[in-house]
């Protein structure tokens, strides 16, 4: 097995072992880069210089005896909709695209004080916005598994690096599944955590009540180990919450017993692909040979998750975005406004305007355009509260389905990895990828995506859990003793 | 009342900055005056993946203010985005309080001593806190049409205070705004300066007119950022005057049109129409995703109130009661700050004498801070120091008018009041050779005794000019006093 391919838990054994260093682990995954990602797109910034003296200098720590973090030297790729401390972060988006940040985002911090080796940053759809990575500004990323094919979004590139062995490690945001989509269609174990357990300072914010920082990975097993380095308390987001994080690398090993597993009536319904129905009650099944009993439970609001988070993520969408206005920095029109303003609104608003319409993408006003109409007067009760309320709703349909089990199970996507363009000029069919997704970030709770088979034409199913706010611990165990049972997490693409 | 031809509606919405040594949002300073863009953080500048956290100091002071103005305050308060665009407002909306302000439903208290103003109480609709925005300096001179942007006070936290359109004349806001001003100076909640924008006035004024059909409003009209209390005054006359006339011009009344703004011109004493539109604007309010409510427990509102300390309206009570001296003298003392109240209260104290305390603070004391440009802090003269020149005035060591050069002295050379007398050679004159100076004075004037008999009283001003002449230090009552009892014996 080449040495990108191991997972991080491995590389952190053999490299504590002294089997191979940190700069042989970033050179391997430097390589596996320059050699894929031609034909894959997941990265937007390659940082080999600063990655090989970082891991240089883990290893001479390591090697002194010094101290060396959780991480230490171990390859991890960031979402470039984090904010890393002089390299650009554009969030895919040419409004951003010489945006140098000079601070750092939380979650980077908390990567280089556990030595993590940060490799690059990846591709996204344009400030989040999208399920396919189709809308990035600079580049399509490509599922690894079949390159005719989207590897989901919008944290497509987090998703596809892992996959095609770039990085055993990466970081990725959800906000209506941008973390578990993409890892299912990926074939890679992606955590959304429970909002307010990892910080949001410095994820540059897209719909700031539903995003949400997360891991993703090969197994459960390095999803702990990332969550555990990236979540806990920060002064620096106050909706970070203040409560011990645990030890998710040590208890995920343990099996979880007498577990009580949810399967939602609405999630079985018409519009589920079949291969996809049979690997997630395949999937199901492994828990009860485990000793899981399974009981049917029901989230009747499930109906109105796409449609209650496409009103309320627009609108705050609306609001994050509105910064970006070409006048404090970011992207400015070159053009003279002059001619083009009117007596009404001058030629400021023409720059805004026109500074606007020239930066960003047509999803990413689509989005601007749907809040800005969901919040005005005389619509804010028909669409924003009433959408408030729905989500209330659909937070208590939780809450009732998790006095009955301890998790819920389903798909994570109703069919695999669909083709580029098949849903580029449909958004409501795209929105529609969201479905089994969205009602987490509606409910502020956790969910994780694993692979859990593989259909006919090879391309990887995702099995997606839920648990209860802050049972981080009780996903992934259960997921990792799911792929105690099997192997479909051990499948790489043949690249 | 009914003889004049209109009431004067007027309601009062006062921005006012809070006391804090950082941002409401940040750890910037909010210090006045620094360099443009100086005093500015990723936070207070809106870059991408910022997040505001609150200042529970500014929280605090506001709190404060609210509890002093008689608000309810809510358990549960949340901050909301007010959503427009300005080249001066970073993020593209304004963190403030709209469906839910902290507090609302209280009053204050107004009167005036010179009793040109009703005592009354003003309702206050609601008091909530927000974030300040930063300030764009339009550079149109020589054709240029650049315009710089300073985002230093970008963030900078303010109470506004809204209140009830209570207020019937010019007089009474200017009295609201006068007792406002000392009230928050008093709680330590803001500096109120108004040069450097810590408290800036929108007003909100309209008519209803008589009419035999009834009383008529008129359209209301917001005069924007009026910067002294003055001005606050005669913008407000004069928008009633201008709204009376376009009323009979037109007849419009309140419905007919959008409000609108108006901005005051204070050298030609003028309100002139806004040129931009705000009628129509949508600020499509909406809750603040990214901060925590904020819950506040009626424990930690009583904790509050019980800080407060003396109103000005307590103290100016008091020091009636206390001292004894008139509500007129109270309120201009109290009028000065608690400073200088605790200065007074010392020197009443120390000498004895509240009344003589208060004329001395108010005319002496006062006129030589105007003149130094110094506060009651800054002042070099002690209380005890100061009491014991005005003890030797009421034993009659030195006269009034002597104990002005005293005083003049001791300020300037930093002396006691002993010092000082002995410096300008005043001792306390014997009365015996007091009398025999008179009895001098009078033979050697026969016509001024004269005068004296025929009951021409003022001809014994020349004796005390020439007594004063003798002796700088004699009493000139006692000498006036002195030759028209002796003139008889002559």
């Amino acid at each position: 097995m080449s040495l990108v391919e191991l997972t991080a838990t491995e590389m952190l054994a053999g490299l504590e072992a002294g089997q191979f260093t940190s700069v042989e682990l970033t050179q391997a995954c430097l390589a596996q880069i320059q050699q894929h990602d031609g034909r894959i797109g997941a990265f937007l910034k390659v940082l080999g210089d600063a990655a090989l003296e970082r891991a240089a200098e883990i290893d001479a720590r390591r090697r002194r005896g010094g101290p060396v973090g959780r991480l230490g030297g171990v390859p991890v790729a960031v979402k470039d909709l984090l904010c890393t401390r002089g390299v650009t972060t554009t969030c895919a988006s040419r409004m951003l695209e010489g945006f140098v940040p000079p601070y750092n985002a939380t979650v980077i911090d908390r990567l280089h004080a556990a030595d993590a080796v940060i490799v690059g940053k990846t591709n996204l759809d344009e400030f989040a916005m999208g399920g396919s990575t189709e809308n990035s500004a600079f580049q399509k990323t490509r599922n690894p598994w079949d390159v005719e094919r989207t590897p989901g979004g919008s944290s497509g590139g987090a998703a596809a690096c892992v996959a095609a062995s770039m990085a055993p490690l990466s970081i990725g945001t959800d906000t209506g599944g941008s973390i578990r989509q993409p890892a299912g269609l990926c074939g890679v174990t992606g955590l959304k955590p429970t909002y307010g357990r990892v910080s949001r300072f410095g994820l540059v914010a897209f719909a700031s009540s539903l995003d949400q920082i997360g891991p993703l990975a090969h197994t459960a097993e390095d999803a702990a180990l990332l969550l555990e380095v990236i979540a806990g308390h920060d002064p620096l987001d106050s909706t970070s919450v203040d409560r011990p994080v645990p030890a998710y690398s040590q208890t995920v090993r343990q099996p979880l017993a007498g577990l009580r597993v949810g399967l939602v009536r609405e999630h079985f319904a018409a519009g589920l692909d079949a291969d996809v129905e049979r690997a997630v009650r395949d999937a199901v099944r492994v828990y009860e040979s485990l000793g899981a009993k399974v009981h049917e439970v029901s989230l009747p609001h499930s109906k109105y998750c796409v449609a209650t988070y496409y009103i309320i993520a627009p609108c705050e969408a609306s609001s994050n975005l509105a910064r970006y206005d070409g006048v404090h920095y970011g992207y400015r029109t070159a053009t003279d406004v002059t001619a083009e303003a009117t007596d009404d609104e001058g030629a400021l608003v023409a720059m805004y305007r026109r500074s606007r319409a020239e930066a960003l993408g047509p999803e990413v006003k689509r989005r601007i355009m749907l809040g800005t109409y969901a919040l005005s007067a005389g619509y804010y009760d028909a669409y924003y509260l009433k959408a408030l309320k729905v989500r209330r709703l659909i937070r208590q349909d939780f809450d009732r389905a998790f006095e009955q089990v301890d998790l819920i199970a389903g798909p994570v996507t109703t069919s695999c990895a669909f083709k580029i363009g098949e849903k580029v000029d449909d958004p409501l069919a795209m929105y529609l990828v969201d479905l089994y997704t969205v009602s987490a970030n509606l409910a502020g709770i956790g969910g994780l995506a694993l692979p859990c088979g593989y259909n006919a034409q090879g391309l990887p199913i995702g099995l997606q859990l839920q648990a209860p706010p802050f049972e981080e611990e009780r996903l992934l165990r259960a997921a990792h003793m799911f792929q105690q049972a099997t192997d479909w997490h051990r499948r790489r693409p043949a690249l | 009342m009914s003889d004049a031809p209109y009431d004067i509606i007027i309601g009062l919405e006062v921005h006012v900055q809070l006391q804090t040594q950082s941002k409401l949002f940040c750890g910037c300073s909010t210090k006045f005056a620094a360099p443009p863009n100086t005093q500015t953080c990723p936070i207070c500048i809106g870059m991408p993946g910022t997040l505001p956290v609150m200042n529970h100091r500014a929280f605090q002071l506001a709190l404060r203010a609210a509890v002093a103005l008689n608000c309810e305050i809510a358990p549960f308060t949340k901050w909301d985005r007010k959503n427009y665009y300005y080249p001066d407002l970073p993020k593209g909306y304004q963190i403030s309080q709209y469906d839910l302000p902290f507090s609302q439903h209280g009053w204050l208290e107004i009167y005036d001593p010179k009793g040109k103003v009703e005592h009354k109480r003003v309702g206050i609709t609601r008091a909530h806190l927000e974030e300040d925005a930063g300030k764009s300096m339009h550079d149109e001179h020589a054709g240029k049409a650049d315009s710089k942007i300073d985002l230093n006070r970008a963030g900078t936290p303010l109470v506004e205070i809204v209140s009830e359109p209570d207020m019937r004349s010019p007089a009474e806001a200017k009295a609201y705004l006068t007792e406002l001003k000392l009230l928050l100076t008093y709680l330590g909640v803001s500096d109120c300066n108004m040069q450097e924008g810590s408290l800036r006035v929108d007003a909100n004024i309209n008519l209803h007119v008589h009419t035999p059909a009834g009383k008529v409003p008129t359209p209301i009209v917001e005069v924007k950022n009026v910067n002294s209390f003055r001005a606050v005054e005669r913008a407000m006359a004069y928008e009633a005057q201008r709204q009376y006339d376009a009323w009979q011009e037109t007849g419009k009344r309140l419905g007919d049109v959008p409000k609108t703004t108006r901005g005051w011109d204070d050298v030609n004493n003028v309100t002139y129409e806004q040129r931009h539109k705000e009628e129509s604007s949508d600020y499509r309010y909406f809750p603040d995703p990214d901060l925590v409510p904020v819950r506040v427990s009626e424990a930690e509102v009583e904790h509050v109130r019980a800080s407060l300390g003396e109103l000005p309206s307590q103290l100016r009570e008091r020091l009636e009661r206390e001292q004894g001296i008139t509500t007129y003298d109270a309120d201009v003392l109290v009028n000065q700050g608690r400073e200088l109240v605790d200065y007074y209260l010392a020197l009443a104290t120390a000498c004895g004498d509240g009344k003589q305390a208060s004329n001395w603070m108010q005319q002496d004391v006062l006129r030589t801070l105007n003149e130094t440009s110094r506060t009651i802090g800054q002042f070099n003269l002690t209380p005890a120091t100061l009491a014991d020149l005005l003890r030797r005035v009421s034993a009659g060591e030195v006269a009034t008018s002597r104990a002005r050069d005293v005083f003049a002295r001791m300020v300037e050379r930093s002396e006691s009041a002993a010092e000082a007398m002995q410096a300008l050679g005043i001792e306390r004159i014997d009365e015996s050779e007091l009398v025999a100076m008179c009895r001098e004075l009078l033979a050697a004037n026969p016509k001024i005794v004269a005068d004296l008999k025929e009951g021409k009283q003022q001809a014994a001003g020349a004796l005390v000019g020439q007594a004063k002449k003798r002796n700088p230090n004699v009493n000139p009552g006692r000498v006036r006093e002195l030759c028209l009892e002796l003139a008889a014996e002559f």
